[in-house]
């Protein structure tokens, strides 16, 4: 048994029934997530996106979380008050079966991450964003044992992550070390 | 660097398939801000009066507004102009959701059609892939559906779909284009059908930029919560299931009859049943907090959606209840039909029909039920069989080509156009003017800043201007103070109310800007969020434009003349700025008319409904009097007139 530390959650709740899908907090993620800030707005590179089925009356907000280079088998069908739902509607995941949370310029993956600024933002842009509380925030602590705290990837180290699976390690290594090599004249 | 717009165009030749992306003038942004005011600059530049509606020369224009793709809320209506087939004029509409946007977003202001398809096709833009693709497979298919069959071929459920149905394909000349659960009509669906152009389909990846990002963010978020929070924005039938107003108040059938008493306790609890029973959720366009639009699930229907008004029109008409409506409006917007004009060309049939006018040789097999014969009316027109051929053209053309008195039955037409189903007591003198010399045809594109009626006490009437930010000039409160009967303000308020509540709508339809936060919104309640006070810094930190108030007020004028001039080159003239003659019961010919002449010096027009040389020289848009006295439609001459209050020396 290791130490027990306290850590804060960070989560975002979706209630689906109040999304309007005005997808104001895709616009408020790219927004906060270009340089310089909120210069430009591109949903397509927000971090949360809502998927959306007018017809089968579907509004689900999900954000981008972990990379996959592979897609999954995704044959899970839910069915949540008569409608049915695919499993990627609630998926996070970044992978190459849809086109969402990757970087349109670069396909790099897109990651989430809750909107860490400096100084800190009181909750997340989408849930200041979200007009109807269909996203709301929420800060809750928990005690874990200390090892097993991990550090999650964060967006730099997924976008590094998608290259080694394309090039490998080595490829990457040499190209890196070339380019400092020239940066450095 | 271009802010808040692209900086280009598409422009696509149906008839040659060629397609060509094309940079704009920034100046024309200075001077007409976009939307509809650029293109009507492109229509007055490039379609001679020459050009009708279903020749190839005639455009037809989707234009994103200015503000389109910026954080600002509630920008995300899609302008789509032409020259319209029922009123041979300027056809102007505009339809929310998130087309405007997605457009932007692929790197386009606006796409300009011209020319004809030899065979049915639609337009698939992905950013810098722009393609005509084959619609055969699409022809004849409902205008939802049309958008799933798309998303679906090209594998992508992002993608912005605005399609025309089965009706546009029949260039009905009450046919829309739907998009998603919004839809553009008054003239729009049948050019696009004309055009053989099926649909647009829209993907874009790319970035909208600002000026000054982190203030204006600050902004929206604070306008969006406003927004969100307040009862004066978005339609408030949404969440008020009292529409004692449009029942009561609004004429029944072909718009004649009218049930003042008709709303009860016992319907209403009845009628909002019906709608939660049946309602799935309500949502909103692109970026907007309001949700006005009620999704409905109706049994052995797809589902669909509905704002405001747009569910009483059908059994209006029919003398029936909201189920019927409920039952009738998901296939009426598959077909692709505007829900305000269609049953009113139904409405008109069945009183032909009563009237021996069309027999059984007509309508073969006509029910006896009213809401059986409106089916079997709107299943005729939107496939222009029989009868329908007719019926297709609008109640207006329909009375001609039907003949044998016929035409009087079309009571309720303004410049050929359907009008809403209104008929009033006592004249209200803005409504005059408004309903006259409306570019728009539908009195809801003019209305909206100053109330429709009177406050009867002094005390609330000072509790309402203590809250009204949006009053652009303190002259507005001292009218609305000294307000108390409905038909009684002076010509001077009438003119003054007029411009500002058209003003508002043009630069809605420049912005892109919904006028259920903006321009039609202030007359119930009057707290909008969008006014001449606050656009100007709106649209200064979004685009890097110095706007000052008088800039707006200009740039409507430039738009609102420019649209005026488009016409009067098509021969509009001042014989054709009148209201149904039976809009109001009580009438004064000689009171209307020295209103008319009032305006139209105010606004520095001829007293037959022209723009003077001086006013379009001092709107920056002289070119639109070279053209006018090259064509003898004005000398050059016309010498301003005084209003008649400036002439008494006293308000009139």
């Amino acid at each position: 048994m290791g130490e027990l530390v306290k850590k804060t959650i960070r989560r975002i709740k979706v209630d689906l029934k109040k999304c309007n899908g005005c997808r104001a907090c895709e616009i408020a993620c790219s927004a906060f997530h270009a340089k310089p800030k909120y210069s430009s707005v591109n949903p397509a590179r927000a971090r949360i996106r809502v998927v959306k089925d007018l017809l089968n009356d579907e509004y689900v907000p999900i954000r981008a979380t972990d990379y996959s280079k592979a897609q999954c088998d995704g044959r899970r069908v839910y069915v949540v008050d008569g409608k049915e739902y695919s499993e990627c509607s609630f998926c996070g995941t970044i992978c190459p079966a849809r086109d969402l949370f990757h970087e349109p310029d670069s396909g790099l993956p897109l990651k989430c991450d809750m909107c860490e600024d400096d100084p800190p933002q009181p909750e997340p842009l989408c849930v200041q964003a979200c007009p109807l509380n269909c996203l709301t925030y929420e800060e809750k602590e928990v005690w874990v044992e200390a090892d097993e705290e991990q550090v999650r990837p964060a967006e730099m180290e997924l976008g590094l992550k998608s290259l080694v699976d394309k090039y490998g390690y080595q490829e990457l290594s040499d190209t890196f070390a070339r380019m400092s090599q020239k940066a450095k004249g | 660097m271009r802010y808040a717009e692209t900086g280009y165009i598409l422009e696509v030749d149906l008839t040659r398939g060629n397609i060509e992306r094309v940079e704009t003038d920034p100046k024309l942004t200075e001077m007409y801000i976009g939307g509809q005011g650029t293109a009507a600059k492109i229509i007055w530049d490039r379609v001679p009066p020459e050009t009708q509606a279903f020749d190839p020369e005639n455009l037809l224009i989707f234009s994103t507004g200015l503000l389109h793709g910026t954080p600002i809320p509630a920008a995300n209506r899609t302008a789509v102009n032409t020259i319209s087939p029922a009123t041979g004029l300027f056809g102007h509409s505009l339809m929310g959701g998130h087309f405007g946007p997605e457009l932007k977003y692929a790197g386009y202001d606006k796409i300009i059609f011209r020319g004809k398809s030899p065979k049915l096709v639609y337009l698939w833009i992905n950013n810098d892939k722009v393609e005509l693709r084959d619609a055969s497979h699409l022809q004849g298919k409902g205008a939802i559906e049309t958008a799933y069959l798309i998303r679906e071929e090209l594998q992508d459920p992002n993608i912005q779909v605005a399609a025309i149905g089965p009706a546009g394909e029949n260039r009905v000349y009450t046919a829309s284009i739907e998009h998603d659960y919004n839809a553009a009509a008054r003239g729009v669906g049948p050019v696009m059908g004309d055009k053989k152009l099926k649909a647009i389909a829209v993907r874009g990846t790319k970035d909208i930029y600002v000026c000054q990002p982190a203030e204006l963010f600050a902004e929206c978020l604070a306008l969006r919560k406003k927004m969100a929070e307040s009862d004066k924005v978005g339609d408030w039938m949404a969440v008020d299931e009292d529409d004692s107003f449009h029942h009561n108040n609004f004429s029944w059938g072909n718009a004649r009859v009218r049930i003042k008493d008709y709303w009860s306790d016992e319907l209403q609890e009845r009628w909002t049943r019906l709608k939660y029973d049946h309602m799935d959720r309500q949502i909103g366009c692109y970026n907007c907090p309001k949700a006005c639009i009620n999704v409905i699930s109706w049994p052995g229907r797809r589902r669909f959606g509905y704002k405001c008004y747009g569910k009483d029109t059908y059994h209006m008409a029919a003398f029936k209840e909201l189920d019927f409506t409920y039952d009738i409006l998901g296939i009426a917007q598959e077909y692709g039909l505007d829900s305000y004009s269609t049953p009113q060309v139904i409405a008109f049939a069945i009183e032909l029909y009563e009237a021996g006018i069309l027999t059984d040789k007509d309508l073969p097999g006509f029910p006896s039920d009213s809401g059986e014969r409106t089916w079997y009316l709107m299943e005729k027109i939107v496939r222009r069989e029989g009868i329908g051929d007719k019926l297709a053209d609008g109640v207006y053309w329909a009375a001609r080509r039907i003949g044998s008195g016929a035409e009087a039955y079309d009571h309720n037409t303004v410049k050929h156009f359907e009008q809403l189903p209104i008929k009033l007591g006592k004249l209200n003198p803005p409504y005059f003017l408004m309903i006259a010399t409306a570019e728009k045809m539908a009195i809801t594109q003019i209305e909206g800043s100053f109330p429709q009626d009177p406050l009867p006490t002094i005390e609330e009437r000072e509790e309402f201007c203590k809250h009204w930010d949006a009053v652009p000039d303190p002259k507005f409160i001292k009218y609305f103070m000294e307000w108390e009967k409905r038909n009684e303000i002076s010509n001077e308020a009438s003119c003054a109310i007029t411009e500002w509540n058209e003003a508002m709508h043009y630069l809605d339809d420049a912005t892109g800007l919904c006028g259920f936060v903006s321009s039609f919104r202030g007359q119930f309640g009057g707290g909008v969020v969008y006014h001449m006070n606050n656009l100007p810094r709106i649209l200064t930190l979004a685009t890097g434009i110095e706007f000052t108030k008088d800039d707006l007020w200009s740039i409507y004028r430039r738009n609102r003349n420019l649209i005026r001039a488009i016409n009067n080159r098509r021969g509009m003239r001042r014989a054709d700025d009148r209201p149904p003659e039976d809009h109001w019961a009580v009438r004064d010919e000689a009171f209307e008319q020295q209103l008319l002449s009032d305006y139209y010096a105010y606004q520095g027009w001829t007293m037959d409904g022209v723009p003077r040389k001086d006013t379009l020289e001092r709107l920056g848009i002289g070119y639109v009097a070279e053209d006018f006295i090259k064509r003898g439609i004005l000398t050059g001459d016309e010498v301003p007139v005084e209003p008649s209050w400036k002439k008494e020396g006293k308000n009139s």
